[in-house]
C-alpha cells in the first residue's frame, strides 16, 4: 500500500523541503518573552502544502487523537482558502492557534505523514497554526447561531483545555452553561503554565472571548469543593450535570535534603508567578520572582523545558536543566528540547540531584548531584536510571526548580465521597464518556488520566460533551 | 469584582473592610481566610476571614500596611472595588468543648484570633484572652474581644495600654497558677514561636495560624511550604492552623523574608510611579 501511495506523489512535492518556520534568532530570543516561530505567511503556508501528497486514507489523520481532517484542511490551503481550511480544522479541533504550537504533532499526525518516510513530513502543526492565526487577524470571528435553549444547566469545573472544549460543545447545544474556576483567569495550563514565548496569552483570551460570545456564563474565583461542593451545584443551585476538568495541579518534589530552602520553588510556583502573574514584567506587575544568576531546573519534560528557558529570559547567566536518564528518553516536545539547545541551555544529563546546600543564611547555594547510568527498562518501557558510585559532585546555583511532575490535588474530590478514585487520587472515569461513580457527574483530562496533553484533555472534553447530552436526553446511568 | 462596603481605620496602620462577597460569606467559618488581588497588576495576598455576616453577605478583613499591596489596599474607600477575592480557603479551627482556654492576639493577629475566641465561648469554653501590640496607638477590638471573653488581659511593649509586657509574660501566669487545656495563638511568627516555647514547658497543645508566603492557595504551588514535626506541608490546603509544638519556626521565619529585595524594589517603584 505504501508503494502504490508513493507512486502517486508528484514530481514536484518529492523533492520540496519543508518549509521552516522563521524564528527569532536564538539569542536574542533568550533574552525576551516574545514568541520564538514568527509562524508562516500565506506563501509560505502555500508552498508547505503543495508539499503534501494528499493521501485518500490520509494516515496523519489516524494520528490526531480528535480526528481532524487534515488532508481536507490543507487541501484548502492549497486553494489559497485559509479561511475554509480554519472552519475545516475548527469542525473537530475548537482551538487550532493552540495546538498547532503545542501539540506534539512528532508523536501524533505528523509521525504518521507519508513524506516523513523519505524526508520531512509535512508541517501539519505549522499549517494548522497558520489557518487559525489568519482566521484571527483577517476572519470575523464567526459565532455560530444560537441554538434553542433547552433549560439545562451544566457545570463545567476548570477552565484549561478540557473544559473549554467541553464548555463549548455544550453551549453549542443548548445548555446553559457555567464555567467554574479556580483561579483569576480562566485557561488552566495554557494561562499558567505554558509560557508566553511558546503561546501567546492573547490566543488564549481571544478563545475564551469566543466561548463567552457563546453564551458560555465564565465564573472566576470559584474554588469547587470550598465555596460550592458538587452536591450543592446539583442540588441546591440546580445544575442538572457536571463535568469536572481540573487538571492534575499538584506539584511533586524530591523529598531530598535542603528542598525547603529559599531559591528552591517547584515549576508550578516558578511558572505561575511568571506567566499567570506577569512576574516577567516585575515591578510594574507586583508579584516577585527570583531571578537567579544560575539557575538548575531539574526534570526532562515540558514543564522543565518552560521553566528553564524562563529562567533564561528572566536574566539568569547560566540555566542547567538536570534529567536523569538521556536525552533520547526526555518527554518533552522535541521543537523545545531544540529551541533550549539553540538558547544556551546547558543539558546535563544521566545525573540526578540527591540534595540541596545551604549557604548558612537559608538559602540555597548548591546542587548535589549524583551520575546515572541506564540499566534495564522499566514498567514505562524505558531504560531505568541507576546511580554510580562515588560520583557525587555539585553545581554551584542560587535558584532550583524541581519540575518532576505534578499529581491530583484533592481539594474537590475529597468533599465528593461518592466519587471514586483511584490509589493516586485520580477520578475513576470511563474512557468513552467520560461517566463516573456518581450520577450526573463526569470527569476527565488529566485529572483522571494524569499529567498527558492538551489535546488529549481536549478530546476527553468532547467527549463528556457528548455524553452529559445523551444524559441529558435519557437520564439513564450505569457505571462500568 | 467585589465592593467595600466599610472602611475603618482601627489604627494607624491598620485597616478594617467590610467587603460583600455572599457565597464565600456562607461557607466561612473561624479559622478560614481568603485571598485577594486588588487590580489587574496586582499580586494575590492571603488575609484572614476575621467576621462575616451571612445576612448581610460580607467578609470583614483587618489587616496591616506592611508592603506594597496593603498599602495599596489601604487606598481603597467605601464603595470602591476590589478585583478578586476568593475563599473561603483553608481549614476551618476545630471548635469543641476544651475547658479552659487562653487565647493569643498580636498585632494584627487580633482580627484572626476574634472569631476563634468567639467561637470557642459559644461553645462553652472558659476564654481569657491576651491581646497585644506595641502600642496602644496600634492596638484594636479591646471590646470586641472582652466581649467574647471571660478575662481580657492586654500588653503593650511600652505600656501605653494595660501591662508592659510581651504576651508570654501573662501567658506564663495564667499557665503556672492553672490548668488549661488549650492556647491558640496567632500574631507575628516569633510571637508565635515565644508562646510555642512557654505553652511546651507546661505541655499544653497550642494552635497556630501560620502566614507563609503564597499565591494560588489551592495546593497548586508549594510556595507556602512549611515544616510540621519533620514532615513538609502546605499552610494553604493543610493548615493555616498547625500544631505549634511540631512547627519549625526557624524555617518560616526565614522563608517569609525570600522576597526581601524584591519587595523593597516594589515599595520604591510604586512610590515612584505615584505610589499605585
Ligand atoms: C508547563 C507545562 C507545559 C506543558 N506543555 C505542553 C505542551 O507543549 N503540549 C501539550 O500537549 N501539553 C503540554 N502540557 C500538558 C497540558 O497542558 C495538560 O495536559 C492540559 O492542560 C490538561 O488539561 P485539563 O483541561 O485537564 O487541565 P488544566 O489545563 O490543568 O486545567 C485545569 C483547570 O482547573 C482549575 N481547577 C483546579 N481545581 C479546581 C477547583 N477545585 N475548582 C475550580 N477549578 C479548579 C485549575 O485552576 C485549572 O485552570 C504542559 C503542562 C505544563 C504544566
Ligand atoms: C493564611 C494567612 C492569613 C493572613 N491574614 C492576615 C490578616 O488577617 N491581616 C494581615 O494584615 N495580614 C495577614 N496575612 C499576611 C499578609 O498576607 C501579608 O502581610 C501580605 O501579603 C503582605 O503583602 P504586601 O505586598 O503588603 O507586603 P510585602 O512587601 O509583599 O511583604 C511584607 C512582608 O509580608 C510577608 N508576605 C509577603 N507576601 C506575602 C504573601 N503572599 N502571603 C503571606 N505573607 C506575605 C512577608 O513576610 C514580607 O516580608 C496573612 C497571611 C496568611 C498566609
Ligand atoms: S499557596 Fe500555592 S500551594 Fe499553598
Amino acid at each position: 500500500m505504501g508503494v502504490s501511495k508513493m507512486a502517486t506523489m508528484t514530481e514536484e512535492s518529492k523533492t520540496k523541503e519543508r518549509v521552516e518556520m522563521r524564528e527569532q534568532p536564538p539569542l536574542v530570543r533568550a533574552r525576551n518573552f516574545r514568541e520564538v516561530p514568527y509562524g508562516y505567511s500565506p506563501e509560505e503556508a502555500f508552498e508547505e502544502a503543495g508539499r503534501c501528497l494528499s493521501c485518500k486514507n490520509g494516515p496523519c489523520r489516524e494520528g490526531c487523537p480528535v480526528g481532524v481532517d487534515i488532508p481536507g484542511f490543507i487541501g484548502l490551503i492549497k486553494e489559497r482558502r485559509y479561511l475554509d481550511a480554519c472552519y475545516k480544522v475548527k469542525e473537530r479541533n475548537a482551538l487550532p492557534a493552540v495546538c498547532g504550537r503545542v501539540c506534539p504533532q512528532e508523536l501524533q499526525c505528523e509521525s504518521r505523514c507519508l513524506m516523513g518516510k523519505k524526508g520531512k513530513p509535512v508541517a501539519i502543526g505549522n499549517l494548522e497554526r497558520f489557518v487559525a492565526d489568519y482566521e484571527a487577524a483577517n476572519g470575523d470571528m464567526k459565532i455560530p447561531e444560537r441554538p434553542r435553549s433547552t433549560g439545562r444547566k451544566v457545570a463545567v469545573i476548570g477552565s484549561g483545555p478540557g473544559g473549554l472544549t467541553c464548555a463549548v460543545d455544550l453551549a453549542k447545544s443548548g445548555h446553559h452553561v457555567t464555567l467554574f474556576e479556580a483561579l483569576h483567569k480562566p485557561g488552566g495550563v495554557l494561562i499558567y503554565g505554558i509560557p508566553e514565548f511558546r503561546l501567546p496569552k492573547a490566543i488564549v483570551e481571544r478563545e475564551v472571548e469566543y466561548i463567552t460570545k457563546l453564551g458560555v456564563e465564565f465564573v472566576p474565583n470559584a474554588v469547587i469543593g470550598k465555596l460550592y461542593t458538587i452536591d450543592e451545584l446539583m442540588n441546591g443551585r440546580g445544575y442538572d450535570s457536571c463535568f469536572i476538568c481540573i487538571g492534575a495541579g499538584l506539584p511533586m518534589f524530591l523529598g531530598i535534603p535542603g528542598e525547603n530552602l529559599n531559591g528552591v520553588c517547584s515549576a508550578n510556583e516558578y511558572l505561575t508567578r511568571a506567566n499567570l502573574m506577569k512576574a516577567y514584567l516585575f515591578p510594574e506587575y507586583d508579584t516577585p520572582i527570583k531571578v537567579g544568576k544560575r539557575v538548575a531546573v531539574l526534570g526532562g519534560g515540558n514543564v522543565a523545558m518552560d521553566s528553564a528557558r524562563v529562567a533564561l529570559r528572566l536574566g539568569a547567566e547560566k540555566v542547567y536543566l538536570i534529567y536523569r536518564r538521556s536525552e533520547a528518553e526526555m518527554p518533552a516536545r522535541k521543537a523545545e528540547v531544540h529551541h533550549a539547545h539553540e538558547e544556551g541551555i546547558e543539558f546535563v544529563l544521566l545525573t540526578n540531584p540527591a540534595g540541596f546546600v545551604d549557604d548558612g543564611k537559608g538559602n540555597v547555594c548548591a546542587v548535589e548531584c549524583i551520575k546515572m547510568e541506564l540499566g534495564e527498562p522499566d514498567e514505562t518501557g524505558r531504560r531505568r536510571p541507576v546511580p554510580v558510585k562515588g560520583s557525587e559532585f555539585q553545581i554551584e546555583i542560587d535558584v532550583a526548580i524541581p519540575a518532576l511532575g505534578t499529581r491530583a490535588n484533592p481539594i474537590l474530590t475529597k468533599t465528593v465521597p461518592d466519587l471514586m478514585i483511584n490509589r493516586k487520587g485520580y477520578i475513576v472515569a470511563e474512557e468513552g464518556s467520560g461517566m463516573t461513580s456518581k450520577p450526573g457527574v463526569f470527569a476527565g483530562g488529566d485529572i483522571v488520566t494524569g499529567s498527558a496533553t492538551v489535546i488529549l484533555a481536549m478530546g476527553a472534553g468532547r467527549r463528556a460533551a457528548n455524553a452529559v447530552n445523551e444524559y441529558l436526553k435519557w437520564k439513564y446511568w450505569e457505571f462500568k | 469584582m467585589y465592593k467595600i462596603l466599610k472602611k475603618e481605620d482601627l489604627s494607624e496602620q491598620i485597616t478594617l473592610f467590610d467587603i460583600e462577597a455572599g457565597d464565600i460569606a456562607q461557607k466561612a467559618r473561624a479559622g478560614n481566610f481568603f485571598i485577594l488581588r486588588t487590580h489587574e497588576q496586582g499580586e494575590r495576598i492571603p488575609l484572614t476571614i476575621a467576621d462575616f455576616d451571612r445576612g448581610r453577605g460580607t467578609i470583614t478583613t483587618v489587616f496591616q500596611k506592611v508592603g506594597k499591596t496593603t498599602h495599596h489596599l489601604g487606598t481603597f474607600n467605601e464603595g470602591d472595588y476590589i478585583t478578586d477575592v476568593i475563599g473561603p480557603l483553608g481549614n476551618h479551627s476545630h471548635i469543641d468543648n476544651f475547658g479552659r482556654v487562653v487565647c493569643v492576639g498580636g498585632g494584627v493577629g487580633i482580627a484572626p484570633v476574634y472569631p476563634i475566641a468567639r467561637a470557642l465561648k459559644e461553645a462553652g469554653n472558659k476564654v481569657t484572652s491576651i491581646i497585644g501590640a506595641r502600642s496602644k496607638s496600634i492596638l484594636f477590638w479591646e471590646e470586641k474581644m472582652r466581649r467574647v471573653s471571660d478575662d481580657l488581659i492586654i500588653t503593650t511593649d511600652d505600656g501605653s495600654c494595660g501591662t508592659k509586657a510581651v504576651v508570654t509574660v501573662p501567658l506564663e501566669d495564667i499557665l503556672s497558677s492553672e490548668k488549661v487545656d488549650l492556647v491558640v495563638a496567632i500574631g507575628p511568627a516569633v510571637m508565635m514561636k515565644f508562646v510555642c516555647r512557654t505553652t511546651a514547658t507546661y505541655n499544653v497543645k497550642t494552635i497556630v495560624s501560620l502566614n507563609s508566603i503564597m499565591i494560588d492557595a489551592t495546593g497548586m504551588c508549594g510556595g507556602c511550604r512549611v515544616e510540621i514535626g519533620g514532615e513538609t506541608k502546605y499552610t494553604c490546603v493543610d493548615g493555616p492552623e498547625f500544631d505549634g509544638h511540631l512547627v519549625d519556626f526557624d524555617l518560616l521565619m526565614k522563608r517569609l523574608q525570600a522576597y526581601i529585595p524584591e519587595e523593597h524594589t516594589a515599595m520604591c517603584g510604586g512610590k515612584m510611579n505615584g505610589g499605585k
